[in-house]
This record gives C-alpha cells, sequence and structure tokens, in this order.
C-alpha cells in the first residue's frame, strides 16, 4: 500500500516537473538575456523582445488544434503570410471583402479537415500541396512588397498597457482562451479525443467528421489572427513574410509539451513554447555576441539544446 | 521598481540619445566625434556569394574604423533563416543593445518598418542598402535595378541588332529587387520591340537554381538569341544551355567571378560578347560611412542616397577578373571621402 502510494506520489511529481519544464526553459533563457544585458529586462525591453512573439503564439496555437487531431499543418507559414496580405491590401481598402476573405480562410481550412477525413488523406501531404498554393495566391495578391495594415490594427498591436508590457498580456490571454477552450469544456475533451483515441470517440457516438472539421477550423482562425497580428507589427506586408512559421510553431507545440501522437497538447505550454523559441532565437543570440560567421549554426545549435532538455526529461519520465 | 518608472527611465534614455544627436549637430562634421559610437550591421542572408563579398568588405572597412577610433564598435549580425520577422526582432534587439546607428540589408522593404521606426524614435540612426527599407526615418542607398534592366536589352540590341527572342532569369519571388530589374527589362523589350520574351524561370539569384530551371524550361522553347537575368544565374543558364545542345545565346552576365571566367574563355574562342553588371557588394561599407557621417552631424546627407551599379564591359572585364576571389563577385570598397563625396554629389 504504502509503495503504492509512494509511486503515485513520484509519477505526480514527474508530471509536475513535466508541467513545468517549457515554464522552466522560458525562465533559463530569461535569465540568460538578463545576465548579458540586464537593460533587456525593463517594460521597454520586453515590449521590443516579445511582441513578434506574439505572432509566432498565435501561429503556434494554430499548429497546436491539428497536432491535437494528429495531423500537421505545414501550410501554417504560407498561410500566415497570404493572411499579412490579405490584411495589408483588401481589408485595409475594402474592408468587407477583406473580413469575407478571411472568413473564407478560414472556411477553406475547415474543408481541408473534411477532405482529410473523409478521404483519410495523410495531412502531411495536403498541407505541403496547400503551402504552395497560399505562396503562389500571396505573390498574386501582392507581387511586390507593400501594402498597409489598417490604422486600428497598428493601433492594437503597439498598445502600452500599464504595468504589464502588452505582448504578455496578449500571451496571458492567448494562452488562457486556449487552455479553456480545449482543456476544459466537454467539447474541448472531443477535440482531443479525434486525436488521442478516434476510435472510442466514434463508438460513443460523436462525429469525427466534425471534430476534425472544427480542429482545422480553429487552426486556420488563429492563423488568421497570427497574420494580422504580424502585418499590425510589421505595418506593411511581404509576399515571404510567414514562411519560418511553420516550424517555429510545430517546434513551439514540441517545446511546450505537445506530443506528436495526438490528443497530447497543452495550450498554455504551447504560448510559453513559443515565447522561448522566440527569445532564444533572436535575443539571446543577438546579445551573445558571437562572430558572424557562427550566428547561424548558433541558432540553431540553441534551439537543439532547448528541444533536448525537454526530450531528455520526457524520456526519464517514461523510463522510470 | 514599479513599471512607470522604467518607462521614465526609457524616456530619459531617449532624450538623452537625441540630445547627444543634436549636439553633436551644431558640431557639424569638422571632426569625428563619433569615437564612442557604436554601429551594428543587421544582414539577413549570408548565402551567397555577394552576400559573402559584402560581409567580407564591411568587415573589412569597419574593422579598420574601429582600430582608427573612428567608431567605438562596428558589429555584424546575421539572422540565421531568410526570414523577415526574425530580422525584425534582430533590430530590436540591436535597439536595446543600445547601438548608435545600425545599416540593414533589409529581407524586406516593407515588412521591418514597424521595427525601423522603433529604432528612429529610440534615436537610432537607420541607414539601408541592397534591400532597402521604405520607412521614411530611415535612410536609404540605392541603386538603380530598374535602369540595370532597361540597360540589359540596349546591351542585348548592340549584340544582337537584329533582335530575337529572349529568356528571361526571374530573381527570387515577391521581393523589390526581383521586382525593378523585372519592370526595367519589360520597358527595355517595349523600346526595342525586335526582341520578345519568349520564356521566364526563377533563378533565385543562384547559379544552381537557375541551371535546374533554365535546363528545366530549355525543350519548351523556340531558338533564343539572349538571356536577360539579374546576376549570379548566368553561369548557371550557360551551363544549362551547352548541356542540352543548344546554340549559345548572349548571356547577360552579373559581375560573378565564375560568369566572368567563363566569358574570358568563350572570348578567347571566338570572341564572344557580352556585358556585365551588378550592384557592387562593397555598398555596405558606403552604408556604413553613411551611419558614420550621420552620427557624425553631418546635415547634408540625403535620405535617399543614388549610388551607380558597377558594369564591366568587353574591354575591361578580363582587368577585373584577377581581383575577384574564386566564387566571389567584383566588389568596390568605399573611403570616408568616397561616401562624403556621393552625400555632396546627391546633394547638390
Amino acid at each position: 500500500m504504502q509503495a503504492a502510494a509512494a509511486a503515485s506520489r513520484a509519477t505526480d511529481m514527474r508530471r509536475m516537473i513535466r508541467a513545468m519544464l517549457p515554464a522552466l526553459s522560458l525562465a533559463l533563457v530569461v535569465a540568460a538575456i538578463a545576465y548579458l544585458n540586464p537593460r533587456a529586462i525593463s517594460y521597454f525591453g520586453f515590449t521590443l523582445m516579445l511582441n513578434l512573439a506574439i505572432p509566432i503564439a498565435l501561429a503556434t496555437m494554430a499548429q497546436m488544434f491539428v497536432i491535437a487531431g494528429n495531423d500537421l499543418d505545414l501550410s501554417i507559414g504560407p498561410f500566415v503570410g497570404f493572411v499579412c496580405c490579405i490584411t495589408a491590401t483588401l481589408l485595409h481598402d475594402t474592408p468587407g471583402l477583406g473580413v469575407l476573405a478571411l472568413l473564407g480562410c478560414v472556411g477553406i481550412y475547415a474543408a481541408l479537415g473534411a477532405l482529410i477525413h473523409l478521404r483519410n488523406l495523410p495531412s502531411i501531404v495536403v498541407t505541403l500541396g496547400m503551402s504552395f498554393v497560399w505562396q503562389g495566391a500571396t505573390i498574386l495578391l501582392l507581387p511586390k512588397p507593400g501594402g498597409s495594415a489598417p490604422q486600428w490594427l497598428q493601433d492594437i498591436m503597439s498598445v502600452k498597457t500599464p504595468f504589464v508590457p502588452f505582448p504578455i498580456v496578449a500571451a496571458v490571454i492567448v494562452a488562457a482562451i486556449g487552455y479553456f477552450g480545449l482543456m476544459r469544456t466537454s467539447y474541448g475533451a472531443i477535440l482531443r479525443g479525434a486525436g488521442g483515441n478516434p476510435v472510442a470517440l466514434r463508438r460513443a457516438g460523436w462525429s469525427l467528421l466534425r471534430a476534425k472539421m472544427t480542429l482545422f477550423a480553429l487552426t486556420g482562425l488563429f492563423g488568421v489572427l497570427s497574420g494580422m497580428a504580424l502585418v499590425g507589427i510589421t505595418t506593411s506586408a511581404d509576399a515571404n513574410i510567414g514562411n519560418g512559421y511553420t516550424l517555429l510553431s510545430i517546434a513551439g507545440v514540441i517545446l511546450g509539451g505537445g506530443e506528436f501522437t495526438g490528443g497530447r497538447v497543452s495550450p498554455v505550454g504551447a504560448v510559453i513554447g513559443a515565447l522561448t523559441m522566440a527569445m532564444a532565437a533572436s535575443p539571446l543570440l543577438t546579445f551573445m555576441h558571437i562572430p558572424p560567421d557562427w550566428q547561424v549554426a548558433a541558432n540553431g545549435a540553441i534551439l537543439i539544446i532547448v528541444l533536448a532538455a525537454r526530450v531528455l526529461i520526457t524520456r526519464r519520465d517514461e523510463a522510470l | 521598481m514599479s513599471s512607470s518608472q522604467k518607462i521614465s527611465k526609457t524616456t530619459a534614455i531617449c532624450a538623452l540619445a537625441a540630445a547627444m544627436l543634436s549636439s553633436t549637430a551644431l558640431v557639424g562634421h569638422a571632426q569625428a566625434e563619433t569615437g564612442d559610437k557604436k554601429i551594428a550591421f543587421s544582414n539577413n542572408y549570408a548565402g551567397n556569394s555577394w552576400r559573402q563579398a559584402m560581409l567580407k568588405s564591411y568587415e573589412i572597412v569597419a574593422k579598420k574604423a574601429v582600430a582608427d577610433k573612428i567608431v567605438a564598435a562596428a558589429d555584424i549580425f546575421t539572422t540565421a533563416d531568410k526570414e523577415v520577422p526574425t530580422q525584425a526582432a534582430q533590430i530590436q534587439n540591436l535597439i536595446l543593445q543600445g547601438y548608435n546607428a545600425i545599416v540593414i540589408n533589409a529581407g524586406s522593404p516593407t515588412a521591418l518598418n514597424g521595427a525601423v521606426k522603433q529604432a528612429c524614435s529610440a534615436g537610432v540612426v537607420v541607414v539601408s542598402f541592397d534591400g532597402v527599407v521604405t520607412e521614411p526615418c530611415a535612410y536609404r542607398i540605392v541603386v538603380d535595378f530598374k535602369g540595370l534592366g532597361v540597360e540589359e536589352v540596349n546591351q542585348m540590341a548592340k549584340f544582337q541588332p537584329k533582335g530575337g527572342n529572349l529568356l528571361e532569369i526571374r530573381g527570387l519571388a515577391g521581393t523589390s529587387i526581383d521586382d525593378a530589374i523585372h519592370t526595367g527589362i519589360l520597358e527595355g523589350v517595349k523600346a526595342h520591340p525586335e526582341f520578345k520574351i519568349v520564356g521566364s524561370v526563377a533563378g533565385d539569384w543562384d547559379q544552381t537554381t537557375a541551371q535546374k530551371a533554365v535546363a528545366t524550361v530549355l525543350p519548351s522553347l523556340p531558338l533564343i538569341v539572349g538571356v536577360v537575368d539579374q546576376g549570379g544565374d548566368g553561369y548557371g543558364a550557360a551551363q544549362a544551355i551547352a548541356a542540352a545542345g543548344k546554340p549559345r545565346p548572349t548571356i547577360i552576365m552579373g559581375n560573378r567571378q565564375d560568369e566572368l571566367a567563363w566569358w574570358k574563355e568563350q572570348k578567347a574562342k571566338d570572341g564572344y560578347q557580352t556585358w556585365s553588371a551588378s550592384i557592387a557588394p562593397g555598398v555596405s561599407t558606403l552604408a556604413f560611412w553613411v551611419a558614420q557621417q550621420v552620427l557624425n552631424g553631418n546635415t547634408k546627407v540625403p535620405h535617399d542616397l543614388v549610388v551607380p551599379y558597377l558594369a564591366f564591359t568587353q574591354d575591361n572585364f578580363e582587368a577585373e577578373l584577377p581581383n575577384i576571389t574564386k566564387g566571389g563577385v567584383a566588389s568596390h570598397e568605399y573611403t570616408q571621402a568616397d561616401a562624403v563625396a556621393a552625400i555632396n554629389a546627391n546633394a547638390k
């Protein structure tokens, strides 16, 4: 009896450590930045360092929904770029048409979910194809960089919140919405179940098609938010602006405690993971004063170290 | 510490920076007052010969300027990916690092505007070149890429007076440089109706990419008399055309060592004629000196500084060839005096 209780306590402990891990790696990165450049740890510093992390956090949330459904979205980066271009052109010039186009994007995502489910297609192939479609559509829409984000969007993205910098407030809001929506509502459990145990879900009489479509539509929705946030910060668009977000968002989900096996994701972790990725990749690297020839490799090394730390602890957890 | 204090602290720093700037402006540019100033270089890509030459030129000039105590520091930062948001974040970090000026080769003319504006309002001087930014507060060193495109077709008309079909090799899709050169080429073709563009491929300013793209499109094309391109793609095109066993057209070159070497080889063989032009990678050093001049209080610096592109003709390219390292590109490093001369020429 006692041994069993101790074992369960130990399991709880490990689970705790695992849940804390994303926060721990973020704290480590922030500590390293504070050591290298104390000036960065201020209201002004966090605003500058983190405001580009908001779109990354939103793209990571978007990716998290498909990963929850045991799929992968390789088109989220070009999609974010496409949304940026719509926002800087259509939404700016003809708001009505712009809103319709953005809603249409979410609709296309839902349709993709249906297609992947009904035809039983691998999501990697479908979304890889879509990434070229988005990229092509973006270049058609905006052949050369330009356009302008609507003023209200620029105002939102540069708002000065009292006491706590806006990017942190935004990250907390995004994480809270994701957490309550996916982890605390009953339909959220169904959505996670669609990825974790689809057979059980179908036997219980739930529509897997509907769950899949909802997950993809949510990805589309958060992708739209990510693109709008990004262009609100940059003020103007570029066809190649979002391409890097595909891999960043996947890494963010994994770093935040998610797994490729479906159903096992953590919205709070994903947001923290995105912030960690954003801080580790750029501010940390800039402040370390690495010779230019080594900077590119150093960036990769930092990401591998951060991700490896998580894998290491998870492995030990499973081995025990 | 409450955040309101933090805000006031940063505003104080900004105000201080602004005050320092205005005081140096009063001193004028008679004397180097920039010994305590730090200049950063934000670069978004290092993966081709042009960019490598650009970084090398910059490093040589900047190191010497630091050694001569003209500036306190001149560090280079390259982003790991070609992504624009990464560079925007990098610029924000450089502001936080306390640099007085940032020299930028921008990944996008527009998508960095938010970060550039933040830099300007923090009192940081921003000078962009090659990939310039449109934010009005920044300085731009502009090369007339459109004029380069027009001139390509003008030169082509000299070598192929009868006209004929042309193949166009484009640069990286969606970039302003690609768009400008392309527009220039179209304009040139309009002025020379004897030419017709029968095919267009994306070469991404890279020999290997261009070679693959040209090899793919060649079988579907009629006979071509010329290739108009954007530099970094001429040698790849020549290889693809030779491999396909097609007659050798007039290929416009882009100052790369492999391109000029191939040209020399062909010229020696049968007097092959063409023309070569590109933006000199050493323009990075001009950007450095312009930043130094602005920090020094030179008020004559215009926000748009036009510099010529570097062109080579049948008569002078062989003399330049030995100066270019293998795999490199023809360059020209600017001195402080060159920069002042360029500023004065533009101010008139």
